[in-house]
């Protein structure tokens, strides 16, 4: 099974799916994965050094540009909707 | 020189036109350095019939392709492709493009090519087919667009063609666009035009809930370049042709990220709820002992075709090796839910499936590898669920459609030309055109007819009239408070469409479907409201979509027998 814990948890604004996970903590404000978002659905935060703002997550493609491009490992994390996550399971396990 | 869109062919053919010296102007909705259905990576590249490996010629190729589809095919583009695309490989290796396994990782392995270090896929025997490692593209085509000094306008939607006169038919002079982040409006001038912008989706498949991922193409790919194209009198063919959607981000799992023995995950073991191995057989129905057979042509076959441009009624002289249709495994007494057993796997062919497909793969590198690798997936302990047959990963109705494998589009001649004087089209713009190696071969094949052209175009003024009227038109949405948003449009558009224009068509059907088409543009369209650039850019998509619609009914109610391969 897959081990959901690791996934994250909460979105960033409540009202849709957050595709992006971004620790406020570990992030820069660099604004990096706002350049290569070729949907350009971040804004900058309006404090220097803050955390890009996910103005229009409902439009994301979930293909990790933004996190590819982060200098900073962990800063910001990708993350499936619950209804497109997969299940694996142990090879010689028969659930 | 003007490039619209900045995607595989648009910076192909961006790159070949400055080589020539000319001034190059490059527009793109998103980000250059990792726009379009390839900037997040590419894992095989088709066609490379002129690599020293190769065991077919580019005409043997072409006429394969050509066939396979029942002459539902562009013979011209896939020649380019064909001829050209393995020199457009040797171009990426220079600009920074992994294409070689240069640091032996897979040294022995059968489908490498020791003395080249190539890597192939599908057909081992014969060699047509590259695993390469396309993460790395697309930033090093942007970066060489920037040392050529191509002028690249990112974050800025073309809208319309400028034609000599403002005249509709005319010879394509300029383009206007719009800036995403500004609301600047743009008028380009240019001696020559190539379209770039790819192919029309949402069509049929929209989710207000994840718009984003409503199809299996980045969502700001929506066909603009066919609605300007149509309004500007571009021909095109095969428009009526749609397919069972295959792929939609909404209805489907992640792309690549269920087990299945398709694409990238060719040829992967698969095994049944209980453990129990699924037959793999060639086209003659011969059960195949070994995985290494799963990428040998069958006794006597020449060889076969495998990837992004498979038919959908393949020739038998072309078909590759295949698991047992899942109705017949289910006869057989096979149990759901089937696995793709990648611990079954030699090591070798693993590691190319899951490390280096899966991960060079678009969409895949962080979504899938890194994702599935932190949330504990291990390829040689784990089993990975299939959720359809084949790659499909998902079922969809039958009147939900898609614009898949290789729809229709522009009519080209032998230079990539239009019908319109000035206008060139490369890659998905194109009709019957699919993949990463066709888009960069006619990219910049096109560049460079486009280059010859723009040379001896007389000069000709750009009708302001013609330009105001565009503006006019786009920038209409943000002058209005209330009214209908984006999403709503599009949801209208999807539905129409579905019951209009699903799996059963006639005339009364059609007619009635642009009926409501018309009533959408009439009532609707004046009433879009959008509160920023922002959101204009994606209420001009939803307009273009609901143009592109149009076309297809229009060329839909055009057709009076059916096709099979056009699905139709
Ligand atoms: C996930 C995924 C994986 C794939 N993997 C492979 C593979 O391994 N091998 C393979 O051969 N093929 C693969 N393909 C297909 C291949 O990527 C495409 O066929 C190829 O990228 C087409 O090139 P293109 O230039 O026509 O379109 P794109 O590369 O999609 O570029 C179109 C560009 O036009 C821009 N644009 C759109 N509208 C406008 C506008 N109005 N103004 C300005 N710009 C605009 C877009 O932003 C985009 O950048 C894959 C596709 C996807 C989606
Ligand atoms: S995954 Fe892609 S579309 Fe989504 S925010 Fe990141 S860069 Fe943008």
């Amino acid at each position: 099974m897959t081990d959901r814990s690791r996934l994250g948890e909460g979105p960033l604004r409540e009202e849709v799916p957050a595709p992006l996970f971004i620790d406020p903590e570990l992030c820069t404000g660099c604004n990096l994965c706002l350049e290569v978002c070729q949907v350009d659905l971040m804004l900058p935060h309006p404090e220097k050094g803050g955390p890009p703002i996910l103005r229009y997550p409902e439009e994301c493609w979930y293909e990790g540009s933004c996190v590819e491009v982060c200098p900073v490992p962990g800063a910001i994390r990708l993350v499936h909707p619950p209804a497109n996550r997969v299940n694996w399971k142990l090879k010689e396990s028969r659930s | 020189m003007l490039v619209l869109g900045g995607g595989i062919a648009g910076c192909w053919a961006a790159i070949a036109a400055a080589r020539e010296g000319v001034g190059v102007t490059l527009v793109e909705k998103g980000a250059t350095v990792s726009s379009g259905a390839a900037g997040s990576g590419c894992d095989h590249w088709e066609s490379a019939a002129t690599n020293p490996c190769s065991g077919v010629t580019p005409e043997e190729l072409t006429r394969a392709m050509i066939a396979d589809h029942g002459g539902y095919n562009n013979g011209i583009s896939h020649y380019i492709e064909c001829r050209e695309g393995y020199d457009r490989l040797l171009d990426l290796e220079a600009m920074g493009g992994k294409i070689r396994d240069s640091e032996d990782e897979f040294a022995g392995a059968e489908f490498r090519d020791e003395k080249t270090k190539f890597l192939f896929a599908y057909d081992y025997v014969n060699r047509f087919t590259l695993r390469v490692w396309g993460t790395t593209f697309k930033s090093a085509l942007h970066a060489e667009c920037r040392r050529l000094g191509v002028q690249v306008i990112d974050r800025t939607m073309a809208t319309s063609l400028l034609s000599e006169e403002g005249r509709q038919g005319g010879r394509i002079i300029g383009a206007t666009a719009v800036n995403g982040r500004t609301g600047e409006f743009l008028v380009l001038r240019a001696g020559a035009t190539v379209l770039a912008m790819s192919r029309p989706t949402r069509i049929w498949l929209f989710s207000t809930g994840l718009p984003g991922l409503s199809e299996f193409r980045p969502p700001q790919c929506t066909g603009d370049g066919h609605a300007m194209g149509w309004k500007a009198g571009v021909e095109f063919t095969m428009m009526e042709k749609s397919v069972q959607a295959e792929w939609s981000g909404e209805r489907s799992y992640p792309p690549y990220g269920t087990g299945n023995t398709h694409n990238t995950w060719y040829a992967c073991s698969m095994v049944d709820a209980e453990g129990r191995e699924i037959p793999w057989v060639d086209r003659d129905g011969r059960l195949l002992e070994s995985v290494s057979e799963r990428y040998r042509p069958a006794p006597g076959q020449r060889f076969f075709i495998k990837g992004g441009g498979e038919s959908y009624f393949p020739l038998h002289d072309y078909l590759g090796p295949d698991t047992l249709p899942v109705d017949q495994l289910l006869e057989q007494g096979f149990k759901l839910p089937f696995y793709a057993d990648l611990p079954g796997m030699p090591e070798l062919e693993r590691r190319a499936i899951w490390g280096l497909m899966v991960g060079e793969e678009g969409k895949t590198k962080v979504p899938i590898l890194q994702n599935y690798t932190g949330a504990g997936f291990d390829p040689d302990t784990h089993l990975l669920q299939s959720y359809g047959d084949g790659w499909r990963s998902g079922a969809f109705l039958p009147q939900e459609r898609q614009l898949f494998g290789l729809p229709g589009g522009m009519m080209n001649d032998w230079e990539l030309r239009t019908n319109l004087e000035g206008l060139f089209a490369a890659g998905d713009q194109l009709f019957a055109s699919n993949c990463h190696g066709h888009a960069a071969a006619t990219g910049h094949y096109a560049g460079r007819h486009a280059v010859e052209f723009a040379m001896h175009a007389a000069d000709a003024p750009i009708s302001a009239e013609q330009a105001e009227i565009e503006r006019d038109r786009i920038m209409a949405p943000l002058d209005r408070k209330r009214g209908l948003t984006w999403k709503e449009l599009n949801a209208a558009v999807a539905r129409q469409m579905q019951h209009h224009c699903g799996a059963f068509k006639t005339a009364d059907l059609l007619e009635s479907g642009l009926a409501a088409l018309d009533d959408l543009e009439e009532h609707e369209v004046p009433r879009l409201r959008a509160g920023n650039p922002h959101e204009l850019i994606r209420t001009l998509e939803v307009m273009n979509i609901l143009t592109n619609a149009r076309l297809i009914l229009h060329a839909s109610l055009a057709r009076q027998a059916s096709s099979k391969h056009l699905q139709w």
